[in-house]
């Protein structure tokens, strides 16, 4: 059998047969503690400050960012930023408590259905679970009230974060995630919207994933 | 993949003479947008170190991650199919799209696709293999082989484009304009939905496996690769063994170094880690995911000289800074993986006989070293390279003649030092006062490129060297 063959192969190698047990259960342990190795200082700041990187960088990376106070103030700035981009009232939303539970019914010109993407929406609501500020990155999971065609599919891709889910590494990102069960299906660490620079090296923005990101930054 | 290594000095010679692979190769930002990353961040090259120590470490345990790797992999419903050769990995892939009743099978940028053929297998077999990233699309359009790892199109330029999508796509107007490259990429985004809706599987590579979690990973920035994971019933991962690294904090920590080193980005605009197939209750999501892990060569580097060879995170930051890849492009390397790190990997994965000129296709000017992000040391890796085609008598004769040669003075210090004091009075004499020698008799290809400088009065490097000591002693 090739998983023979191959296992084998590398052990002949390493001269050496599969490992002893207590060699195995040192490297279990170390899966099992995941050590962080050197993370970059630029991360290393006060909340308050890894939230400003947080927006630096996903304009850095062609991204946009709006802050509201509060969560009710979500709707009003998902219809303000859609008209000011001339586009349609019409979203896909995820699924998510912590969106559905917005006053969107206090704005009846948009239109919102709560469900994954299909190819012919224009614009997609996402629930954001972390941001990174290290790169201005968001860590989106997913789950049944967070489906990854939302990050795809939609021309725009706004994502719904709350400051307070803006940490400095990816390793804080990693620990909240496995705080909360096993890994997901599909986690995506997005960072601004896609581009190709394949014509010449040349950067163009909107390859096949959403040509615009806005990011709603909840402060309450 | 078809292999032309062989006739790597023809190739080169031919890509030398292209203008129009000259005025693609012109177009060299990639080192400035590097240089500025790694700048950015004051913990770049510790960050190396650290790389190296981690694949050094798992390369050390393969074996125990790789099988930690599968059991994870299976405990999150997902499948493994482990393949030695190429042969059955082609096999594996086309068992899955014929089990799945594909047609089409839409695929994410995948160097060891490449290097297994797929596309050519499932085309043989009645399936349509679409290629997604968006230069990996033109080649295919256009059946070219990638000529870089990291921008499969880094030979073409924006006319080769228009040219192509005019001649392949003929259901649009013919007399389109496309006024900006945008109109280029707005063609083939519309063009490829189409295949990425219409796809029963889609495959796509990994520049990480994670044994913690039994995910995959893929980095891009189109978004091509997601959508090819994410949209059809099947999800195949083609993965080689050393893909592997124990934990998701392993992998960040190569994520730090992966984006800087490829494109000068800080991070790439999509990472994602994909484990196991749709879990209940999800709403979109593969519901099959394989992995193809292939080994094609790879155990038996193991534990030589190339071991560290393993380390290579594919980045393509040793091509990108190598003054020969510069000069001669990515298909006159005529296998998958051209620049540096195939000079070294190309040999041993097909063998030094067919390979031996890629190791010698190098100034051993050490640039590749110093950038590379997990420090191999491809320099010395070459040398061990030319120094087995010695071994196994693959140099050329009057090549091997001429080292015996320079070998026999070399351990003879006196008659090596008689010989250089006489070839540069000769070569003294052939000057005549000009500075440098535009051709020389026996040296016509050397003298091709550039002039020779002519000696300088004052002797060998040994006489001057002995004079200095002596002027300092007193």
């Amino acid at each position: 059998m090739s998983r023979e063959a191959i296992l084998g192969s590398i052990r002949r190698g390493l001269k050496r047969g599969a490992l002893p047990e207590d060699q195995q259960a040192m490297l279990r342990g170390r899966m099992a503690q995941h050590p962080r190795h050197l993370i970059p200082a630029r991360s290393r700041l006060p909340h308050p400050e890894q939230v400003a990187l947080f927006i630096a960088r996903v304009e850095a990376e062609f991204g946009t960012v709006e802050r509201v106070p509060e969560a009710a103030q979500v709707p009003q700035a998902v219809a303000d930023y859609l008209a000011g981009q001339n586009l349609p009232p019409r979203l896909a939303m995820a699924p998510h408590p912590a969106l559905l539970a917005l006053p969107w019914a206090a704005l009846p010109l948009l239109s919102v259905e709560a469900r994954r993407a299909e190819a012919s929406d224009l614009v997609a609501v996402q629930h954001g679970f972390a941001g990174v500020a290290e790169t201005g990155t968001l860590m989106l999971p997913s789950a049944p009230e967070r489906p990854t065609t939302l990050n795809l599919l939609a021309e725009t891709a706004i994502v719904v974060l709350r400051s307070a889910d803006i940490v400095g590494a990816y390793e804080e990102a990693w620990d909240r995630l496995r705080a909360g069960g096993p890994m997901p299906r599909n986690v995506m660490l997005v960072t601004g919207p896609s581009r190709s620079a394949d014509i010449e090296q040349t950067l163009e923005l909107g390859a096949h994933g959403p040509r615009r990101l806005h990011v709603i930054l909840v402060d309450g | 993949m078809h292999i032309t290594s062989p006739a790597f000095k023809e190739n080169a010679a031919r890509a030398l003479g292209d203008a129009r692979l000259q005025k693609a190769l012109s177009r060299t930002g990639s080192h400035a947008k590097r240089a500025r990353a790694v700048a950015a961040l004051p913990e770049f090259e510790r960050l190396r170190d650290t790389g190296r120590d981690i694949k050094n470490h798992t390369l050390a345990n393969l074996d125990f991650y790789l099988e930690a790797y599968a059991a994870k992999v299976e405990a999150a419903g997902g499948h493994v199919h482990w393949c030695s050769t190429a042969d059955e990995a082609r096999a594996a892939v086309l068992e899955i799209c014929r089990k799945a009743g594909a047609r089409t099978v839409t695929k994410g940028k995948s160097m060891i696709s490449e290097e297994l053929g797929i596309n050519d297998h499932l085309e043989a077999h009645g399936i349509r293999p679409v290629e997604t990233d968006l230069g990996e699309y033109i080649l295919q359009l256009r059946r070219e082989p990638p000529s870089h790892i990291i921008g499969p199109a880094f030979h073409l330029n924006r006319e080769d484009w228009e040219e192509s999508f005019r001649r392949s796509h003929t259901d649009l107007p013919a007399d389109r304009v496309f006024h900006e490259r945008r109109d280029i990429l707005a063609e083939a985004r519309t063009r490829l939905r189409e295949a990425f809706l219409a796809a029963d599987v889609g495959i796509t590579g990994a520049n990480f496996l994670i044994a913690e979690t039994g995910s995959s990973v893929i980095v891009t920035n189109e978004g091509n690769g997601d959508l090819t994971q994410t949209l059809p019933r099947v999800h195949v991962v083609l993965a080689s063994i050393e893909k592997v690294v124990p934990t998701l904090e392993d992998c960040t920590s190569l994520l730090r170094l992966l984006a800087r080193s490829a494109t000068g980005q800080d991070f790439s605009v999509y990472t994602t880690f994909s484990t196991g197939a749709r879990r209940p209750a999800d709403l979109d999501g593969p519901e099959e995911y394989h992995v193809v892990l292939v080994d094609n060569g790879r155990s038996a580097m193991v534990g030589t000289e190339f071991q560290e060879m393993l380390r290579c995170i594919r980045c393509a930051a040793c091509m990108n800074h190598c003054p020969v890849y510069g000069a001669t492009g990515g298909h006159a390397y005529g296998w998958v993986y051209p620049g540096p790190m195939g000079s070294v990997l190309t040999p041993s994965l097909v063998g030094v006989d067919k390979a031996a000129h890629l190791p010698n296709a190098s100034s051993f000017c050490g640039r590749c070293e110093s950038v590379c992000p997990v420090k191999i040391p491809l320099p010395k890796m070459m040398r061990h390279w030319r120094e087995r085609e010695f071994e196994r008598h693959l140099t050329p004769a009057t090549q091997r003649r001429a080292l015996g040669l320079w070998a026999w003075f070399a351990r003879r210090p006196g008659a090596y030092r008689l010989a250089a004091r006489l070839g540069l009075g000769a070569l003294g004499l052939l000057a005549r006062g000009r500075g440098a020698f535009t051709w020389l008799p026996g040296a016509g290809g050397w003298t091709k490129g550039r002039d020779l400088p002519a000696p300088e009065p004052g002797g060998t490097f040994m006489d001057r060297y002995a004079r200095q000591k002596r002027g300092a002693g007193r």
